[in-house]
This record gives C-alpha cells, structure tokens and sequence, in this order.
C-alpha cells in the first residue's frame, strides 16, 4: 500500500523512524539557542528597535516626517505595503495551492513558509495603518457609523476592499496554520520534562489526543481552509493592484495588474522562503528533510514566475505604445529613461534576467548561488513596486508640479524597523515551534522516506 | 497522565508500533466482534476511519452553510450601508439599486463569504473535539503523539488474546 515510483526522489534522506522525525523536529524547540541565534536576533531587535521609534515619532509629529511631497503623495509607505503583502503570498500558495494539487513536498516547507506568511502581513498592516496619520482613528476603516451620524464606510474603494482582504488573509491564515500546528503542540506537550514549558504547550496543544475522528476531521477541514486559501490568495493581491488599477494615473491604469501582481508576490515570496529555510536547514540541521530537490523545486518556480513578471513588464511597455495614449507613452518612456532610470533598471535585472539562471540544473541545486539569488529578487520586487507608484506619480500631467521623492530617515527606519520586526518574530518562532509539520511529514515517510524506498526497491513493490 | 474522559466501565488499551499493522488489528478485532471505543494516533493512518467504520465527517457541508451564511452578511451590510441608509454618488457608480452597484462590491461579498466559512468552520472543528487552550491531554498515553498507535476498547472475555495476535506490542487494563 506504500508505494511510489523509483522514479521520485526520496522527500525524506536517511534512515528515519517516526520516532526519529519526532526528535529531529523537536530538537531546536529542546536544547538551548545557538550563539548564532543570539546574535542574529540582538541585531533583528535593535533594528525593530528603531523602526518603533521612527513610528513614535511619526505618530507624535505627524506624517509630515516623512519624504512625501504634494505630487509624490505615497511612496516608501505602499512601497513596503505591497511588497510584504506580496512576500506572504508564497506560504499560503505552498500550504494551499500545493496541498490541492497533493505536492507532497510541500509537507516539509509548508510551517515555516505560512509563519513567513503571517509575519509579514504583520509588517504590511503597519504601513497603511501608519499612513492615516491619526492612527487612533484606525477602527473608522471599520463599517460603523461615526459620531457624525450614521456615515459610513465606501465599499465602492478599493482601499476599503483592502481592510478587507487583508484581514481576511491574515486572520484565515492564523486559523489555517494554528489547526496544523495544534498536533505538533501536543508532540511537544508529551514529551516535555520542564512543568514550565509542559504547561506552555499544554495551553497551546488545547489537548489535543490524535483520537481517529479527529483526525478524520482535521483532514477535512485543512482540505476545505486550503479550498477557501486559494482564491483568497489571489483575490488579496488582486485587490491591492486595483488600489492602483482602478485610478485615472497613466502607469496605473492597465487591466493587466491582477494577475501581474499575483505572479510577482509569488516570485518575491518563494525568494523569502529560499532565504529563510536556506539558513533554517542548516542552523538546524534540516537538511535531511528541506533537501536540495525541495530548493531546486522552489527555484524553477522562481523562475517560472520571475518570467511571468517579464512578459508582463514587456507587455506593459507594448500595451503603452499601442494604446497611441500619448500620457501612457511617457509614463512608461520615463520610467526606462527619465530620472529613475536606475530604479527601473535595477527591477528588469533582478526580477527579469536573474531567475533565467535557474534554467540551468547545476545553478539551481547551488544552495550559496540561490541564496543570492533569492535576496537579489527581493531586491528587485521591492524595486518593482517602487517603480510603479513612484515613477508613476512624480511627473503628473501638469509639468510646474513634477518633482522627485527622497525618503527621509523616518522612512527608512520605519522600513529597517519592519524588516527586524518579521526576523524577531520569525527567530522567535523557529525557537519554540515545530518547524516542520512532523504530523503531516509522517504520513509519507513510508512511501517517499530514502530508506523505506530503497527497502521496496529492494524487496519488490508489495508490502 | 491526565485524560478527560475518566472511564467508568473497565477498559483495554493496546499499543501498536506501526500503522499497517494497526489497520490490521483494527480489521482482526472488528471481525472477531469486539467493539473499538477510540483509536489514538501520531498522524493521520489512511483508511484508519474505513477500518474503524467511522462515519464520513460533514464538517465541509458546515462550512458551505457558513460561507452562504457570511455571503447573507455582506450582501445585507452593502444594501443597507451603500443604498438604504446613506446612499451617496461616488464617481459616478450607479446606486438605485443595489443590484446596479453590486459589481463594485464583489470583493466585498467574496472576502466576507471566505471569512465566515473558514472561521466559523474552525470554531466548529475545535468545538466538536472539544480542544480549548488549556484543556487537559486528551490521549491516554504520551507515547501516541510521537511513534505509538493506541487502540482502547471495553474490556470483554479473551479480548487480550486477539490483541496480542493481532500484534500489540504492549497491553494494559484499566
């Protein structure tokens, strides 16, 4: 009954028992922090550090710190606003997506790239928020009537649809991963010797006990959020590109966003969780289950994607010209050769032409050589998004008004404060989560664990 | 170790050591016409519910009730916000109706569909297992979350001998 084709590679390396995946998940979460850990969480904090004043101080002077200006009137802020919505979007495309087409090798990646996920929704949320100016009157996003009179929110706006795809995502994504992680918990429970940390996870595990029926229903139910996940996915960054779409500014104006934005928040996203587990395998010694086809699998998505963003980019400065909309000609001439030439530049090398190394098996399966490529397309899609809003709205259609965007050290701290901010969360969720889901990574030991294969292979496919 | 449901009929827990053989002891002791009270597993075992002759869960027809639910919500909170209570002219989007200005709120009436669903199913799958945060362990032996299959079952007369033929690696009577 455990059989799957000599063909695939094993997703599990080694010789492993249950038993054995249990302690190998289960050992970070057990022994003390390495140094290295100390060292890179002290530098996340002093950075969240000062993005939390940088944000005082926005708070207490007003947005005026930042570099905006009367014709550039959102910048840095969306910026980082879509481009962490974006880099959330490959957890939820692995935990989900992956789950429905029943890629098994999702089951290894899928914990941390959903933590991934939800951090950095955190990170996205804060910019928006921040950008009200008084954030104390953050809940009139909400529909409730004001103390005017019973005035309430637009849900012809796009950035009312935001409020709401964005808190849906988040919130959906927490419930998806915490019912996952709601065994593992238990695992940890069972084998705690510390009464305090016994008790931590018993709060945590809500007392879990792998009756059949519940398992029976956890099945079910992570078929059904994946279900709910996967349009929710692609309506979220489908909606954040109608903030954009759905406006009269040349460069904005183009139907082709949605699906270009979705096919870019997975290429930066798949990047991040290249960074993350690349550094998570080896601190952690995981390598045994994030295995070298596990990233060569995640870079030839990269590299699809990254191709999915240059057609899109090619087809944008096309639609531009056969549009004969003289507006829309310049917004795009500018943007390849006006003052933010470099930006604009600096996007087509990092998110067009440097996944194209991915084509070749020996680049692909080089873990140093796709850890830089992995933060050069992160580069490149922060650039991306730079480059849209930016360049689209500092020369507007009345020339006396065009001027250009520096940010100021407010926008940059706030910016490094949000980039801390998700590694704190994200240090401190590798110490004391399951990082891999092992409830999930057992049930294929026996058809794609090395030794189990090569047992079959060995004794013919019948158990 | 604590457990939540304190048995008042004397009961028999065997521990097996592998899934298949699990399955199959689940077969062996249904046709032998024992009756199996709970299993216990680390992981989900594939056809484990088939072989117990559990029932199929409809915690997915819940879910359908709950999105058609929270699609109710957001087409009544659209209607009564945008055309009934305060209806205004934004950029120029129809708004007699609501059907008119219904395409400009499709985003609205598909996120609020897919936030009910999901957290409604959620609070119902936690609820009907009865997981809360702080609850006490629910298995009997900590061994079933690791690497240990757990069959538990009233005790009856030569009970002990099928679960030993059927390849328990340890059996205890409580």
């Amino acid at each position: 009954m455990h059989y799957e084709s000599p063909v695939r590679q094993p997703l599990i390396l080694g010789d492993k028992s249950y038993n054995q995946i249990t302690e190998d998940v289960v050992r970070p979460i057990e022994n003390a922090a390495p140094r290295s850990w100390w060292v890179v969480f002290s530098i996340a904090l002093v950075m969240f550090l000062w993005g939390v004043g940088s944000l005082a101080y926005t708070v207490g002077t007003g947005i005026g710190v930042w570099g905006l200006n009367k014709t550039v009137g959102w910048a840095w802020d969306i910026t980082n606003f879509v481009w962490w919505v974006g880099i959330g979007h490959a957890g939820t495309l692995i935990s989900a997506v992956l789950l429905l087409f029943r890629q098994r090798w999702r089951m290894a990646i899928n914990r941390s790239a959903e933590a991934m996920t939800i951090f950095s929704v955190i990170q996205a949320g804060l910019f928006p928020v921040f950008h009200m100016g008084r954030v104390w009157m953050a809940y009139w996003v909400l529909p409730i009537p004001n103390q005017f009179g019973s005035l309430w929110v637009n849900f012809n706006s796009p950035l009312l649809w935001d409020v709401f795809a964005i808190s849906t995502y988040l919130t959906v994504s927490v419930v998806f991963w915490y019912v996952g992680l709601i065994p593992d918990f238990a695992m940890v429970r069972d084998r705690a010797v510390n009464p305090v940390q016994k008790h931590i996870y018993k709060v945590l595990s809500f007392g879990w006990g792998g009756k059949a029926k519940a398992w029976q229903r956890f099945e079910e139910v992570s078929l059904v959020l994946a279900g709910l996940a996967t349009p929710l996915v692609l309506s979220v960054h489908t909606i954040v590109s109608m903030d954009f779409a759905t406006s009269v500014i040349p460069g904005w104006h183009t139907t082709i966003f949605p699906p270009y934005f979705v096919a870019g928040a997975i290429f930066s996203g798949f990047a991040m969780v290249q960074t993350l587990l690349l550094i998570v395998r080896k601190v952690f010694k995981m390598e045994d289950y994030i295995t070298i086809q596990h990233i060569e699998m995640m870079n030839i998505i990269i590299m699809v994607t990254g191709s999915i963003v240059g057609v899109a980019y090619i087809t944008e400065l096309f639609i531009a010209w056969y549009s004969g909309v003289e507006y829309e000609q310049y917004a795009f001439l500018n943007r390849a050769t006006g003052p933010y030439w470099w930006a604009y530049w600096s996007m087509m090398t990092c998110n067009v032409f440097s996944p194209q190394f991915m084509w070749f098996k020996k680049l692909r399966t080089n873990l140093v050589f796709t850890f830089v490529i992995s933060i050069v397309v992160n580069i490149g899609m922060w650039f991306e998004r730079f480059v849209i809003i930016v360049t689209s709205l500092h020369r507007d259609y009345l020339p006396s008004s065009w001027s250009m965007f520096s940010p100021s050290f407010v926008d940059v701290g706030i910016f490094v404060g949000t980039i801390g901010f998700f590694f704190v969360l994200f240090l401190l969720y590798a110490r004391t989560f399951p990082v891999i889901a092992q409830a999930e990574l057992k049930t294929i030991l026996k058809t794609s664990g090395e030794a189990q294969k090569k047992h079959h292979s060995d004794h013919g496919a019948h158990h | 170790m604590a457990h939540t449901t304190e048995p008042t009929t004397p009961v028999v827990r065997a521990l097996y050591h592998d899934d298949d053989v699990l399955i199959s002891a689940v077969k062996e002791i249904r046709a032998a016409g024992y009756k199996i009270s709970e299993v216990y597993t680390p992981f989900p075992v594939h056809g484990l519910d088939k072989a117990m002759g559990l029932k199929e869960t409809r915690i997915a027809m819940a879910a359908f009730m709950y999105g058609v639910l929270g699609l109710t919500v957001a087409v009544t909170l659209t209607w009564f916000m945008m055309i009934s209570d305060w209806p205004q002219n934004i950029g120029g989007k129809p708004n007699l109706n609501w059907g008119m200005n219904m395409p400009a709120f499709v985003p609205i009436l598909f996120e609020l569909t897919v936030f009910f669903a999901a957290h409604l199913m959620v609070w119902t799958y936690l609820i009907i297992n009865g997981l809360y945060p702080g609850a006490d362990a629910q298995n009997p032996d900590p061994r079933t979350t690791d690497d240990y299959f757990m069959v538990e079952l009233p005790a009856a007369d030569g009970l002990v001998d099928v679960l030993k033929k059927s390849g328990a690696v340890e059996i205890a009577e409580a």
